[in-house]
Parts: C-alpha cells; sequence; structure tokens
C-alpha cells in the first residue's frame, strides 16, 4: 500500500510538470492581458527543440535552454500580431498552434532523413541522481529535475506578480491598461514581456516532456496537454499557485488511471473508461468546489492609445 | 484612392492577402530547406484540379470541416469559444455507428435515423457545456476541452466493446448499407451503371472513384440555414445580442441562460451532423481506433477564422482548406517537400487573418485622407 501511494505521487508530479510550465506560461500572458491559445504550439515547438538539440549537442541542459529560446522566438509573432498590431489574440493563438506542430515536424523530417520522431536522447538528471534509491519504495520519489524546476518557477512567478512591483504593473496592465498607462508603464513593452516570458516557459514544459518523460520526440508528444495547461490556468483563477494546484489535479487523475489499470489492482474497469477518469474528474471539481472563475478585465482585449 | 480604399475595407479583401501572405512564407520556407517552391505549388495545384477525381475528394474533404467550421463561427457570433467541435464531431461519429450497425431500416427511413443520432449525439456534448456554463457558471473552453477527451475515449470505448469490435481490425463494424448517403450506391457499381458511366469519362472518374455523397450540400443548406437563423430571425438577434453584451441582453429582457444553452445546443448539432454525414457518406463507415485527434472539429476552428465567422464564407473557407489538405499530399509525393508545409502554411494564413483585420481600419484613415484632399 505504502509503496503504491509513493507510487502514484510520483507519477503525479511526473505528469503535472509540462502542464505546470504551460499553465504558468499562460498565467503571465493572460495577467498582462494577452489571452494565450497557443500554449500547444510553442509546448511542441519546445518538445522538439529540446530533443534535437539535446541529441547534436548531447547536453539536455543546452536542449532544455534551447527549448525556452525556441518556444520564445514563436511567442514573438503572437506578442507582435497581439501588442503591436492589436490583431485578436484567439486567431493568433490558433494559428500558433497550427505553425507550432508544423514547424516542429518539418524541421524533424529535414534534420532526422524524413522520420518525424528523434532517436532517443540524453535525459536531464532525477533530483538524487540516477540510480539512488533504487529496488526501495523510496525510488518513486526520486522524480525528474524538471518537477523541482517547475515548483521553483511556480513560487518564483507568485513572488514576482504579487511582492514585486514589477508584478503589481504587469496585473495593472492586464485589469486596467489605460490607467496604468496614465501612470507611465509601457503597455506595450509589459505585455511584450510577458508573452515572451509565456512562451519560454510553454517552451520548457515541452522539453520537460521530451527530455524527462518520454526521451524523444515523436508527433504525440505533445499532444492536448497545451490546452490543458489552458485550462488550469481558467481553474486555477489565474494565479500561479490555483494553476499548479490545478495541474497536480490533473496529474494525480492521470496517475490513478496507471496505478488503478494496473494488474494487481482488482479493479476491472475498461481501459478506455478509465483513461476518461481525469477529464471528468476536471469536471466534477470545477461543479463541486470551483464555481465562476472571472479573467483579467482587460484580457483578451488590444489596448489602444487614446481610448476609454 | 476611393476605390482602393472601398476595396480594402471588404472582408474579404483581407482574407485574399492572408492566403496570399500563406503561399509568400510557404515559398520563403521551401527555398530556405533547399526546395523549390514553383514545382511544389505546381505539385499541390496539380493535387487539387489535375483530375475530377482529385476535385471530388476536396469537396469529400471540405464537407466535414465546412460543418465544424459553421459550428465555430456560430458560437463566435453568440460570444462563445466552442473549441469543442472536435469532440461533438466524434460524438456525432459514434452515435451514427451506434444506431446504423444495430438498425436496418429501408433507406428512406434508416438515413434520417442514423443521421438524427449523430445529430443528438453532438448535440448533448453541446448541451454539457452550455448548461454548464449557465448553470455553474463554467467556462466553456474547459469543459469542451475536457469532451474532446471524454468523445475520443468514448469513441475507442464503442471500438473495443464486443457488441461491435470487427474482429482482426482496429475498428468497429461498418454501419448497414441502408444508411448510406452517397449519391446512387447500388446503380454505380452495378453492370447497367457501369456501362452507362463508361460514356463519359470524367463522370465515371468521380462516380466509381470518389465516395460522391450527398454531405456537402446538406453543408451548403446549412449554411443558408445558419446565416438565415442568425440575421433573419427573432432567436438569432437574441443569441448575437446575448454574446454581444450580456448584461444589456439581460436588462432588455432575453433569458441570458437559456440563450447560452441554446447557443451551444445548436453548434453542437451541427458538429454532430458533420461526424454523422462522414460515416453515413465515405468509406469505410466506421469509426476506428483513435491514438490522438483527427483534427475535423479543430480544422473547423481555422475555417471559422478564415472565414471571418460568416456562415456562407465557412463554405469558401472549408473547400479551401480541403484543396490545401488533400493536395498538399502530392506536395511530399511529388518534390520530396514534406506535408507538414501545408500545415505552416495554414497556419501562417490564419496569423495574417489576425494581422489583415486592421486593413479595413487602415483603409477607413486611407479614406479619410482621401476626403480631405478634395475639400
Amino acid at each position: 500500500m505504502f509503496n503504491e501511494i509513493l507510487l502514484l505521487v510520483g507519477i503525479t508530479l511526473m505528469y503535472s510538470t509540462p502542464l505546470v510550465f504551460g499553465a504558468l506560461g499562460g498565467v503571465i500572458s493572460e495577467r498582462s492581458g494577452v489571452v494565450n491559445i497557443g500554449i500547444e504550439g510553442m509546448m511542441t515547438m519546445g518538445a522538439f527543440t529540446g530533443a534535437a538539440v539535446s541529441y547534436f549537442t548531447g547536453s539536455p541542459w543546452l536542449g532544455f535552454f534551447a527549448a525556452g529560446i525556441a518556444g520564445g522566438l514563436i511567442a514573438l509573432l503572437h506578442a507582435v500580431a497581439s501588442v503591436t498590431f492589436n490583431a485578436d489574440q484567439t486567431i493568433s493563438g490558433i494559428a500558433l498552434n497550427l505553425i507550432g506542430p508544423g514547424f516542429a515536424l518539418f524541421f524533424c523530417r529535414l534534420l532526422f532523413k524524413k522520420a518525424t520522431m528523434t532517436p532517443p536522447v540524453a535525459n536531464l538528471p532525477k533530483i538524487f541522481g540516477e540510480n539512488a534509491f533504487a529496488g526501495t519504495p523510496a525510488a518513486n520519489l526520486n522524480v525528474d529535475v524538471t518537477v523541482l524546476l517547475g515548483l521553483i518557477a511556480t513560487l518564483l512567478i507568485w513572488f514576482f506578480l504579487y511582492k514585486t512591483k514589477w508584478g503589481l504593473r504587469i496585473r495593472s496592465v492586464g485589469e486596467h491598461p489605460a490607467a496604468s498607462d496614465t501612470l507611465g508603464i509601457n503597455v506595450a513593452r509589459t505585455r511584450y514581456a510577458c508573452v515572451l516570458a509565456s512562451g519560454v516557459l510553454s517552451g520548457f514544459g515541452g522539453a520537460s516532456m521530451t527530455l524527462a518523460i518520454i526521451s524523444q520526440f515523436n508527433p504525440t508528444a505533445i499532444s492536448g496537454q497545451g490546452f490543458i495547461a489552458l485550462a488550469a490556468v481558467i481553474f486555477g483563477k489565474w494565479t500561479p499557485y490555483g494553476a499548479y494546484g490545478a495541474c497536480l489535479l490533473f496529474g494525480l487523475a492521470q496517475a490513478l488511471t496507471v496505478v488503478l489499470g494496473g494488474s494487481n489492482s482488482g479493479l476491472t474497469i475498461p481501459s478506455q473508461i478509465l483513461a476518461m477518469l481525469p477529464y471528468i474528474l476536471t469536471i466534477a471539481v470545477l461543479i463541486l468546489f470551483v464555481g465562476r472563475s472571472v479573467a483579467p478585465k482587460a484580457d483578451g482585449l488590444p489596448y489602444e492609445k487614446g481610448q476609454r | 484612392m476611393k476605390l482602393t480604399a472601398k476595396i480594402l475595407k471588404k472582408p474579404i479583401a483581407s482574407t485574399l492577402i492572408a492566403v496570399f501572405f500563406g503561399f509568400i512564407v510557404a515559398a520563403v520556407i521551401l527555398l530556405v530547406a533547399g526546395y523549390h517552391p514553383g514545382q511544389a505549388f505546381s505539385a499541390l495545384f496539380h493535387g487539387i484540379f489535375a483530375r475530377p477525381k482529385y476535385i471530388s475528394n476536396v469537396i469529400i474533404k471540405a464537407t466535414p470541416i465546412i460543418l465544424t467550421g459553421l459550428s465555430v463561427a456560430f458560437a463566435f457570433q453568440t460570444g462563445l469559444f466552442n473549441i469543442g467541435a472536435e469532440g461533438q464531431y466524434i460524438a456525432g461519429a459514434v452515435s451514427a455507428v451506434l444506431v446504423g450497425v444495430k438498425l436496418n431500416l429501408p433507406p428512406l427511413l434508416q438515413i434520417p435515423a442514423v443521421v438524427l443520432a449523430g445529430v443528438l449525439g453532438g448535440t448533448l456534448f453541446g448541451w454539457v457545456v452550455g448548461y454548464l456554463k449557465a448553470k455553474f457558471g463554467i467556462h466553456e473552453v474547459i469543459t469542451s476541452i475536457m469532451l474532446n477527451w471524454i468523445g475520443l475515449y468514448l469513441s475507442n470505448f464503442v471500438v473495443a466493446s464486443s457488441a461491435y469490435h470487427m474482429p482482426n481490425s482496429t475498428s468497429s463494424y461498418p454501419v448497414n448499407e441502408s444508411s448510406f448517403t452517397m449519391l446512387l450506391p447500388n446503380w454505380k457499381t452495378s453492370d447497367a451503371g457501369m456501362a452507362a458511366l463508361k460514356q463519359h469519362k470524367w463522370l465515371y472518374d468521380v462516380m466509381l472513384k470518389t465516395d460522391v455523397n450527398f454531405g456537402f450540400l446538406i453543408a451548403v443548406l446549412m449554411a443558408a440555414f445558419i446565416w438565415y437563423l442568425l440575421y433573419r430571425s427573432t432567436k438569432g438577434y437574441e443569441l448575437r445580442a446575448v454574446g454581444f453584451n450580456r448584461d444589456a441582453a439581460e436588462f432588455a429582457g432575453i433569458n441570458v441562460n437559456r440563450n447560452i444553452v441554446d447557443a451551444m445546443v445548436i453548434a453542437g448539432a451541427l458538429s454532430g451532423l458533420a461526424g454523422a454525414l462522414a460515416i453515413t457518406g465515405t468509406a469505410p463507415h466506421s469509426i476506428s481506433t483513435l491514438a490522438a485527434f483527427e483534427n475535423n472539429g479543430f480544422n473547423g476552428l481555422s475555417v471559422a477564422l478564415i472565414a471571418g465567422s460568416s456562415p456562407v464564407g465557412c463554405i469558401f473557407a472549408g473547400l479551401l482548406f480541403g484543396g490545401l489538405l488533400y493536395g498538399g499530399q502530392s506536395v511530399q509525393q511529388d518534390v520530396g517537400a514534406p506535408t507538414e508545409i501545408i500545415n505552416i502554411m495554414i497556419g501562417t494564413i490564419v496569423f495574417f487573418v489576425a494581422l489583415t483585420k486592421v486593413i479595413p481600419v487602415l483603409a477607413e484613415k486611407l479614406e479619410k485622407r482621401g476626403a480631405a484632399h478634395v475639400q
């Protein structure tokens, strides 16, 4: 039993980590007033870049940082459209979801002899080293270093958003850009920074899939995690800790399906029904505990100087 | 100057400019990757227009995404973001299979029964989203995303169930032949039909080598119906009013919650219809185990956006999209460039659709400047 609980915790943390990075990206962008539907596309770019760089350089850390840069670059498109051109942010986000996977698979075919997947790549380390506690139940808790990074990023972003003046500025830009503008805050620059940060974080999220969980890039490496992260942003009411909690809950539900689906659980639920569990559970939690969620007031609205 | 401004103010101008940029960006990427863009595009157009059979396949490929595009566009017009078209499409396909495999009536009764089952499946998914939003204030984006996955696993559950699983395959049994909505399915494969079709080369090509079906016709009719509903009926006025300003609509005595549910029900029904018609109209007339989404619903999002959420525009955007998807296969076969260039191209078009929304505003300025000169 004890072993199973530790296993559950380990798998929960593993599955939730890519979502955590994506959701944090969503939080920071939407808090500045830019809706980010494109997390999925940014994550896919990160997932591919991370795996490819790790493969060619042999350094997973270099891959991880390159993934952040790739995510940031594609986010730049979103920033140009939604901040400079005052374009519809939903449309631009959806465009990223087409462009991101498109680029990732296009370059994958170019670099890896027409294949849509990379060979296995070097992984990021575990937090206690590769074979610590091997054979004991505690080995379940020897999670990937990305799990720790995700937690640190959550704490940092929480501190940044709520305890620093820059965080206050970001939140004010997301609530009332015109008022912030009159106080001398550069709305466009703030939003640019936040959208870029959101791309970097989403890129890390993609890389924590390919550099820690599945050890390669393939077309289904990122399949829907970006959208789940988007849901976690709303679920967590646009706060870093809320989003983190939502991702953990989702990871837990997925871990439950793995543990319950195991042969020695004594349950005979068809695997497809079990696989629905995370999604049904999310809806149930929303109905029972969470209720109405209110977005930052200026979320999704382009800001033009002089408008009221 | 005035004429330029007038042309630029038409939505179609922005869309065409966006499509143009899509081709330019794709050409640059192909060049950088070492392929000849001209060859790639000629392969693309060849793959769309060269044979009657290709054109027919483009229309067949476009049919479901026109309908899911309509579903998304309709929801947009009522202020809702229906990212759940994918799940509603799957629900429609699954329900059509559930009924169509077990029921076997004469076609005149069977077809409506199977299609209606699909519509109901999509409607149910849409209703859940609308109800949860109206009753508990849960954002439609979350429930829709969750239902997409629930739909995917539900479909896999039905495929795997003993009552529907076709032995030694990864799919369900096909629906009974009486549910088929192809054009003259029995006559065209009979001796008399073959003999008659041989007289006309292109008819032969189209009828016997592709699944010509009534789906496209229905999609066009639905586009007209949705246009009428939105812009020429009281209900449509209410739906749009709720989408435009919820509080003002409520103040005017419109039942907001009811209209949210109604809007999602209609959007779900359209996507469900798309799923049902795909089952009745095209081979293999069954559902298969899904490892990932087939994107019929997600592509509907792009269609709706390229169409600027106009119901009639969805027909053309769907055809464009269907053409790129189908013709894109030839790019890889003939030129060797990865087919993903098509996804990049479609993404770029959608991206520029977002950007070119500014063109009418610029045109307005241009027009004003022109007027100042006249005075």
